[in-house]
């Protein structure tokens, strides 16, 4: 009597390593983390998709068309607001990075001293605060000062949270920077001053441009301190793409907000390309 | 140009670090230190403040001030506390549940794809905040992207709504969107770092796949958990677009609450305190934070 006898088919014998790397792979990952990255892009694909949009109520879609563009470009109130948010972000920047490559200059290389955390510690505050608790603060303090400068008042308050984000990528630089070559300088009869513009500055341009970019996007897009402390001529850019939201929302608002994003995402992508290491370039 | 820099090493760092010191100190420490004096004032009708010393600011947040001068506990304020502590709570956990998995996967991934996954979840979080809170109005709201195969299909009438929007799921999804990507990168940066041939050890030594997840990983990846929990949680907490957009009026959280005091009840003193009260929890998450990544590191120490 034949016994049918399930034999399991042989299975191939598995490399450890093989084993080892299927151990750590969890199935469903590679779905997960490609769902996030719909989640991270679905909500600006469809802002921008229906900026596209030839009806005027934006949720409603009733065909293709430009004309929100060339409506945004026409509108005065845009184009005035823009220009302040460029006004604003280009001065706040030049000055937010300048203090910013002298105090990381002073804390990297000045030695140990006394201070200097808490030198660091202000320095960082724009960062720790949340920024609706500064917002108030600094229309508190202008209000009651009575400083009225205009749009000078949204570049002091830009400024101000603008240095702990220049300062970052500068003093990381300085910090991986060998000192050999301004020892070098020195030792070759150059001036502390020679060494700084000739050595110095040169090897830390990467990090100043990153830290400039990463200010003047975080100006541009500033939106709830901007909001606090502008008077009504100085809107900047989100400030007015907020109040026509509050208005009701037409594709005009998905027209603005689409080249605010480009803008944004091309200044973050050069960032990127910037201050990304090419390999082996710290050997040197 | 002839530059002289000052001889003494110790001017030429006072200088040099004046600049920044200065300018943060002027517009942003002293206008605390006046925002928190203010809070203790009383205030005047229209805006601003009359210099009479007083507790009313934080008493009004507790109670509401009867027509007879008595006092009666008011829950009102203390639910906006509430709720503000209860979404960034429930953010934080949805970012977490998220965010590990995808920062785990980042980590197994050849190193040119590592960076390329890094740079597509930093790209959003530089956009603007407002314009991405946006979106999700368009998304959510009435006639939005998720109502339109509904009605569509005639599963909601012309004058129904899911009433998704203007609700604290509402503001939970805007608040998990905005911040998701501060909790993937610090998770991804402990993780990078970790010897995964720790795991593999595990793996030797018959620990099952939830062993070496609990016992190996979840335990290397800790500081990244914890950093990613608060710079999510933190600025949730007093986070004001999403709320503002996403919540309507009604569903108000911390930052929704200071805006208002300033902008429409013009009530200084009221919403100083309450900016102050937002601060104080704030630097009591980060002095902890401090305090637990410094215990850490004298634990690698020994």
């Amino acid at each position: 009597m034949a016994v049918q006898v399930d034999v399991p088919p042989l299975a191939a014998p598995v490399r450890k390593t093989e084993k080892r790397r299927a151990f750590g792979e969890v199935p469903g990952l590679a779905t997960l983390a490609f769902g996030f990255l719909v989640f991270l892009y679905l909500p600006i694909a469809v802002l921008v998709v229906y900026s596209f949009n030839a009806g005027n109520i934006v949720m409603v879609w009733t065909g293709f068309s430009t004309d929100w563009y060339a409506k945004a470009f026409a509108n005065e109130d845009i184009r005035k607001a823009t220009l302040n948010s460029l006004i604003v972000a280009v001065s706040a920047t030049a000055i937010a990075t300048t203090c910013a490559t002298l105090a990381a200059l002073a804390l990297a290389r000045g030695g140990s001293f006394r201070g200097k955390v808490v030198s660091l510690g202000v320095i960082t505050l724009p960062l720790m605060v949340p920024e609706i608790v500064t917002a108030v603060a600094m229309l508190v303090f202008f209000a009651n000062l009575g400083l009225n400068l205009g749009l000078g008042n949204v570049i002091l308050a830009h400024t101000t949270f603008c240095i702990p984000f220049a300062f970052m990528p500068i003093r990381a630089r300085l910090e991986g920077m060998d000192t050999t070559l301004e020892q070098a300088s020195r030792d070759l009869y150059a001036s502390d001053w020679e060494t700084f513009r000739l050595v110095t500055l040169p090897l830390l341009m990467p990090g100043v441009l990153a830290g400039a970019m990463l200010s003047f996007v975080i100006s541009m897009d500033d939106f709830i301190i901007t909001l606090m402390v502008a008077g009504a001529g100085d809107t900047t850019l989100p400030v007015y793409i907020y109040s026509m939201i509050r208005q009701g929302i037409t594709p005009e608002v998905n027209a603005v907000s689409s080249i605010l994003l480009l803008f944004s995402i091309l200044i973050v992508t050069a960032y990127w390309f910037t201050t990304r290491q090419k390999p082996g370039a710290k050997s040197h | 140009m002839i530059a002289n820099l000052p001889d003494s090493p110790v001017l030429r760092r006072s200088l040099a670090l004046a600049p920044a010191l200065i300018i943060i100190g002027v517009f942003m420490l002293i206008p605390m230190v006046v925002m928190a004096i203010f809070s203790f004032l009383e205030a005047k009708s229209f805006g601003g403040v009359v210099w009479n010393f007083s507790g009313s600011a934080y008493i009004q947040l507790l109670y509401e001030r009867m027509l007879d001068d008595s006092l009666r506990l008011s829950p009102g304020y203390l639910i906006i506390i509430a709720r503000s502590f209860l979404l960034a709570f429930v953010a934080m956990v949805c970012c977490l549940i998220v965010g590990f998995p995808v920062a785990y996967f980042i980590s197994r991934q050849p190193i040119q794809h590592r960076n390329m996954w890094v740079l597509l979840i930093t790209i959003p979080f530089w956009t603007n905040q407002l314009v991405r809170t946006f979106a999700w109005i368009i998304i959510l709201g009435r006639n939005g992207v998720i109502e339109a195969p509904f009605r569509f299909a005639g599963l909601l009438g012309a004058d129904e709504t899911l009433g998704l929007m203007y609700s604290d799921f509402a503001i939970t999804v805007g608040l998990t969107y905005t911040f998701i990507p501060l909790m993937v990168l610090p998770i991804y940066a402990s993780l990078e770092k970790l010897d995964f041939s720790l795991v593999e050890a595990a793996a030797d030594l018959y620990s099952s796949r939830w062993e070496a997840f609990s016992k190996v990983i979840i335990p290397l990846a800790k500081p990244g958990i914890i950093a990613g929990c608060l710079l999510v949680f933190i600025p949730s907490l007093g986070a004001f677009i999403q709320p503002d957009l996403l919540g309507g009026g009604k569903k108000l959280m911390l930052g929704t609450l200071v805006q208002f005091q300033f902008s429409t009840a013009r009530n200084w003193p009221f919403g100083s305190a309450i900016a102050m009260i937002l601060l104080a929890f704030v630097m009591l998450f980060l002095i902890l934070y401090a305090r637990a990544a410094r215990n850490a590191k004298a634990m690698d120490l020994h």
